[in-house]
């Protein structure tokens, strides 16, 4: 980068950053200072007296059983959001490339989900998989099979998952498609010729190139998992039948604001943070490699 | 994928003679018949279900409680939307949609336009000047990125109570734009503007306003448009924080609404008006992404890469 030419004010940039700082002070670093503060004390149960515990509430935390159930949780519900939306979104986007009409339109009409709120599809699925009056819920029983999401566990868990999936398909489309478009079509067209069939070009030359995408998508689609999907997990399930779709983030928010347990919930958000900082670091690093600054 | 290559086994580039804009060789006829087949699949997977929410919403309670439901729009489509949106709910407090529907666009506005403004002004600060303290000043912003709000939910509540922003769009709309995303890629873009045309302004004696209003922000349009549209569904889309800081019925953006509408335990959830509501909630977002489509598409794909 070359030395950039600038303006010679000594004071307009600090009048100019203050709004955003002003914001991300009170809302950001103070809120987030004191989460790393309670996750060092512990409360008794009227509020009464604080004590400082230094990292007993991590140890409880991390030794609770039902911790490691969210744990479990998330982690399956993670790799299975990211792993259907991504190769659902893949199949789309590789066969939407192949196509010569309507492009425009396929692409219209599989991207509306990214406009829906995450809690507004769970509830969609929902209405739809319900066993008291479910469309489908009904075909299902229907053929014999026992289907009940709201008292059975896995099947709680494989309604959230779809409903989350699905929500996701659109994004990870648009970026397979644009990520499919980079590939250098003289690639693909030599191959072609040197006798390469459809299935042997993806897997040799496309899928490799789409690296780079399907990596930023993977980080993308992990976060999402993690964090977005809060409104469908409560909105659907609320962590139940038992707690078989209890993820991290709904237990940060179920300890604190249903169970009021401040310390444990605090030292829980701090796990989370370490858990983001991690991804987006992961995430920045891809980032630095594929921009060019000018 | 593998049944379309099965089926294409024997085609060669020397088969094709038609070659088209944007089309590449060795892709045979049959091989594109079953590329439209799967996008046909995937459309129906897609669109589906929110097709399926528009039919319930023109249908009577007592059809929609006897499943299955028919696949063509019933004729309650005036009766259900007109109490929806003008009668009141009676499980969310009898606030009628249109409340609702008002409070989620002040607050998907408010974050768009709120984090849009403040993250231009910031980036033009810290690319344009040079300062003492700069670098801090990046980092203090950069880090932000890091933490959702969804992980720091309980002490951002507290201060919300502390400065008395429960129920209020301040409250609603504040913690969402604290972050640095929009910064990030506006700092990215100014960064490729070349240092020619700043010295040219320099020497025309345009000050940094001048510069801001005149050359900056016509240069940023589309990426302001495309970032406008990305913030105004992460805000029209939000679930856990309005969920917290709003308390009263008529503060609830339509998503927290149209949850507490919805109850599995009795038997009294008025169906057709949370699928009314459910359609209201998922039809403006997506006129937005529909009719900003251009701009949409390629400022997620360019911005977030």
């Amino acid at each position: 980068m070359s030395p950039r030419v600038v303006f010679p004010n000594k004071i307009l940039p600090y009048a100019l950053l203050l709004p955003q700082l002003v914001i991300v002070g009170i809302f950001f670093y103070w809120p987030a200072s004191q989460a790393l503060y309670q996750s060092v004390l512990r409360e008794d149960p009227f509020g009464l007296r604080t004590t400082f515990v230094g990292m007993r509430n991590f140890q409880r935390v991390l030794a609770d059983p039902n911790y490691l159930n969210a744990v479990e949780n998330t982690a399956i519900f993670s790799i299975a959001v990211a792993f259907f939306a991504m190769s659902i979104a893949l199949l789309l986007a590789v066969m939407a490339d192949k196509i010569i009409k309507g492009k425009g339109i396929y692409r219209t009409m599989l991207i509306w989900p990214y406009a829906i709120a995450p809690a507004i599809a769970g509830m969609v699925w929902l209405f739809m998989f319900n066993p008291a009056m479910g469309t489908f819920a009904f075909m299902l029983r229907s053929a014999g099979y026992a289907w009940d999401p709201l008292l059975k566990g896995d099947q709680a868990m494989i309604l959230v998952i779809a409903a989350a999936a699905w929500k996701q398909i659109s994004y990870n489309f648009l970026f397979f498609v644009a990520g499919l478009q980079a590939i250098p079509k003289t690639l693909i067209e030599a191959a072609a010729i040197d006798g390469a069939g459809e299935t042997k070009r993806f897997w040799t030359i496309i899928f490799p190139l789409l690296a780079p995408t399907t990596f930023f998508l993977l980080v993308i689609n992990t976060t999402y998992a993690f964090f977005d999907t809060f409104g469908i997990i409560h909105a659907v399930t609320g962590g139940g039948p038992g707690k078989s779709t209890e993820t991290l983030v709904y237990k940060v928010y179920h300890d604190g604001f249903v169970n009021l347990i401040l310390g444990d919930s605090a030292a829980q958000s701090v796990i989370l943070m370490v858990i983001v900082i991690v991804l987006t670091a992961i995430q920045f690093r891809y980032v630095e490699k594929k921009v060019h600054y000018g | 994928m593998a049944e379309a290559a099965a089926v294409n086994g024997k085609s060669t580039a020397a088969k094709l003679g038609r070659r088209e804009e944007g089309n590449m060789l060795g892709v045979s006829r049959t091989s594109r018949y079953i590329a439209h087949a799967v996008l046909i699949l995937g459309v129906l997977i897609v669109a589906f279900p929110i097709y399926y929410t528009f039919v319930a919403s023109t249908h009577s309670l007592q059809t929609i409680l006897r499943p299955p439901l028919p696949l063509l729009p019933g004729d309650r489509f005036f009766e259900n939307y007109y109490q929806t949106l003008f009668g009141g709910v009676g499980r969310i407090g009898g606030v009628p949609a249109s409340t609702l529907l008002f409070n989620t666009l002040v607050m998907a506005l408010g974050i768009a336009i709120g984090k849009i403004a403040i993250s231009v002004l910031s980036a033009f600060a810290i690319v344009f000047f040079r300062f003492p303290g700069r670098m801090v000043f990046f980092w203090i912003i950069f880090i932000t990125l890091m933490l959702p709000v969804e992980v720091r939910i309980l002490p951002t509540y507290k201060v919300m109570v502390d400065l008395g922003l429960i129920d209020t769009y301040a409250g609603l709309i504040l913690p969402l734009i604290a972050s640095a995303t929009a910064t990030l890629l506006f700092r990215q873009f100014f960064l490729t503007i070349p240092g020619e045309l700043i010295e040219a302004a320099r020497v025309d004696g345009a000050g940094p306003w001048r510069f801001f209003k005149d050359i900056l922000m016509p240069l940023s349009k589309t990426n302001i448009a495309a970032l406008f549209v990305i913030m105004f569904i992460y805000g029209w889309t939000q679930y856990l924080w309005p969920l917290l800081v709003t308390n009263s019925n008529s503060m609830n953006t339509i998503v927290i609404a149209l949850r507490k509408m919805i109850s599995f335990a009795d038997a009294d959830t008025q169906w057709h008006l949370v699928m009314v509501t459910a359609v209201l909630a998922m039809l403006p977002p997506i006129l937005v992404v529909l009719f900003m489509q251009r701009w949409f598409v390629k400022g997620l794909v360019e911005t977030e890469k």
